[in-house]
């Protein structure tokens, strides 16, 4: 069992590995932690709080001696601290919705692969039936009808992504149920439920990494659309989304209110696909021969 | 052929309802309701209205009774918008995001292929790497940060385009640049991929060692199993467009179904927002349907 559960993390060491060894990917890493570190750090970094209104820099561009390092909004208040709080929140929901929908979408496709039969069938034609609906707009209406809740967020956007992680599970719980380790498992009497939780999830690690870092910004992408509608976080609270279109109304006059929030998301996402991308082509069968 | 239809059609029942009664309770199980007003209303004018519109009755019966009306093809009326039915609404609503959608996703699949083309055949070069980035950008970059500035450089700064309503094709260029650049992105990343996988196979080879020129090759040979992926993908591409429509309608001022439903959402305008919904549900299957169709014309190994 134990040399099982370490071929999966050499999988992830290996992948880890060349990864790294990309100049693109490492820097994409980088820059990643770059981001998360200023929007923890945010309160360090600036004077001024995130609904503070400076009534002399209104609408000011960047600046270094006033400390509005991005310049200030409308009512005065500072693009740089807002831009890194309403991160915060962006990277918070971002993780959440993703940690949801992993959870509902490893369940749903280990239980559906590994029972096989009927009981898979049906699990998977749910799916599929689940996959024509045009989400967003549940998405909108649960947004309106509910109240802008933040937890609401986690939870709807969650629940409308976890079809695609729980087909990619299913199939590699296919192809693993009738390898040695699990039938020896269940040789020795260790019950269905433990089989899926002990040794099929565990083994499923790589593939999942790769889908989580493929989901986040996906994520993060639907939770700043809503915001940007006006149905996502609401103030005092705020997001890049939420940001960008306070930034679109401003951009004729204030165009780095528009600028500094697009560049943040924008390059979050952007990271986070390149790493998804790369993690995704480390992993790939067909690259890595030797590889079961 | 005919079978493969027949058994899609009974498939898509079950979508459908599951569809309709997921939007139904949700709208209905929603605080609030379509006579929701500052002033209050009376008691009786309130019962005379739910009457009139059957909403005193239990859920089950609403739905029955909105179901019996859908199959006559009668969506029912707008609460918000008087003297309007639903299928009047969307009727003018949706020759608009028809329209726009429509010439998005065309540009997303010539631009997004040609690109992608072109990458592959430049594989490893600076080419490559310059257009593959610019792809990625594409994909991470949202609609709603480019159409604002889009409309910032072309329309405000540059002045060559109107930055909204509805007009000439003047009007229509932007919003559909800011609808297609992400799947054109998107589609070009994925025509590389396959592509240089379809030119690195042996029938490839074989047609190279014949002497037929590179353009022979990629418009005989390569291209048709090259797009396969791009074709599989139109489905959730056509999803995103919807989406990205609602924002795109939005900024741009376009009176399309998009800025309709976030309108009746906002109003509690039942029948409306489920008349966009199931109309959307019932597009989305029949478009799911047609891929399916062009997939296996396309590629002769699946059978129907």
């Amino acid at each position: 069992m134990t040399g099982v559960s370490q071929q999966g993390h050499s999988l992830f060491r290996i992948a880890m590995r060349s990864l790294l060894s990309s100049k693109a990917t490492t820097t994409a890493l980088a820059l990643m932690a770059i981001v998360v570190l200023l929007t923890l750090a945010a309160p360090l970094l600036s004077p001024w709080d995130i609904d503070s209104t400076d009534w002399d820099n209104v609408a000011t561009s960047p600046s270094i001696e006033t400390a509005h390092y991005f310049g200030t909004d409308d009512v005065g208040r500072d693009i740089f601290v807002r831009t890194l709080y309403g991160g915060r929140i962006s990277l918070l929901v971002g993780l959440s919705a993703t940690m949801v929908s992993l959870v509902i979408g490893v369940f749903w496709g280990a239980i559906a692969g590994y029972a096989g039969g009927r009981t898979d069938q049906l699990m998977m034609r749910f799916v599929d039936v689940m996959y024509a609906m045009p989400f967003m707009f549940f998405v909108i209406l649960l947004m309106v009808f509910f109240g802008r809740n933040i937890f609401l967020i986690f939870v709807a956007v969650g629940a409308v992504n976890w079809l695609d992680m729980a087909r990619i599970v299913r199939g590699q719980t296919l192809s693993m149920k009738h390898r040695e380790f699990v039938e020896a498992a269940r040789a020795g009497g260790v019950s269905n439920l433990n089989i899926i939780r002990r040794h099929i999830i565990p083994n499923l690690l790589g593939v999942v990494i790769v889908y989580v870092t493929l989901t986040i910004p996906q994520v993060i992408l639907v939770e700043s659309f809503l915001s940007f509608l006006g149905l996502g976080v609401q103030e005092p609270m705020t997001s890049w989304g939420a940001l960008v279109n306070d930034g679109a109304a401003l951009m004729e006059s204030a165009p780095w209110t528009l600028f500094f929030p697009a560049l943040f998301l924008a390059a979050t996402l952007f990271c986070f696909n390149f790493i998804g991308d790369g993690l995704r082509d480390a992993l790939d069968p067909r690259d890595s021969a030797g590889e079961s | 052929m005919l079978r493969f239809t027949v058994k899609r059609f009974f498939g898509a029942i079950p979508t459908l309802l599951v569809l309709m009664v997921l939007a139904f309770t949700l709208i209905r199980v929603a605080p609030g309701g379509p006579f929701d007003s500052e002033k209050q209303l009376s008691a009786e004018i309130q019962e005379r209205l739910n009457a009139a519109y059957h909403l005193d009755e239990p859920l089950w019966q609403q739905f029955i009774r909105y179901l019996g009306n859908l199959l006559q093809g009668d969506f029912g009326p707008s609460f918000a918008y008087a003297d309007y039915t639903v299928s009047e609404l969307i009727a003018t609503g949706f020759p608009v995001s028809l329209k726009l959608g429509s010439l998005a996703m065309l540009l997303a699949i010539i631009a997004g292929v040609a690109i992608g083309t072109m990458a592959a055949l430049k594989q490893n070069t600076r080419t490559d790497y310059v257009v593959m980035t610019a792809a990625m950008t594409g994909v991470s970059v949202p609609t709603f940060v480019i159409a604002p500035l889009l409309v910032l450089v072309f329309a405000v700064t540059l002045q060559w385009f109107p930055a909204g309503g509805l007009g000439d094709w003047r009007n229509l260029v932007l919003p559909v640049i800011a609808l297609a650049l992400p799947q054109i992105a998107y589609i070009a990343r994925l025509t590389r991929g396959s592509m240089i996988e379809v030119l690195r196979s042996d029938y490839i080879r074989t047609a190279r060692a014949q002497g037929l020129t590179q353009i022979e090759i990629l418009f005989h040979h390569a291209l048709k199993p090259a797009i396969l992926p791009v074709v599989s993908y139109l489905g959730p591409a056509t999803a995103a467009i919807i989406t990205g429509s609602v924002v795109v309608e939005q900024i741009f001022g376009v009176p399309g179904l998009g800025r309709f439903f976030v309108q009746g959402a906002l109003n509690r305008d039942y029948t409306l927002v489920m008349g966009i919904v199931v109309f959307y549900g019932v597009l989305i299957i029949c478009f799911n349907f047609f891929v399916d169709i062009a997939y296996r014309w396309l590629d002769p190994r699946v059978k129907l």
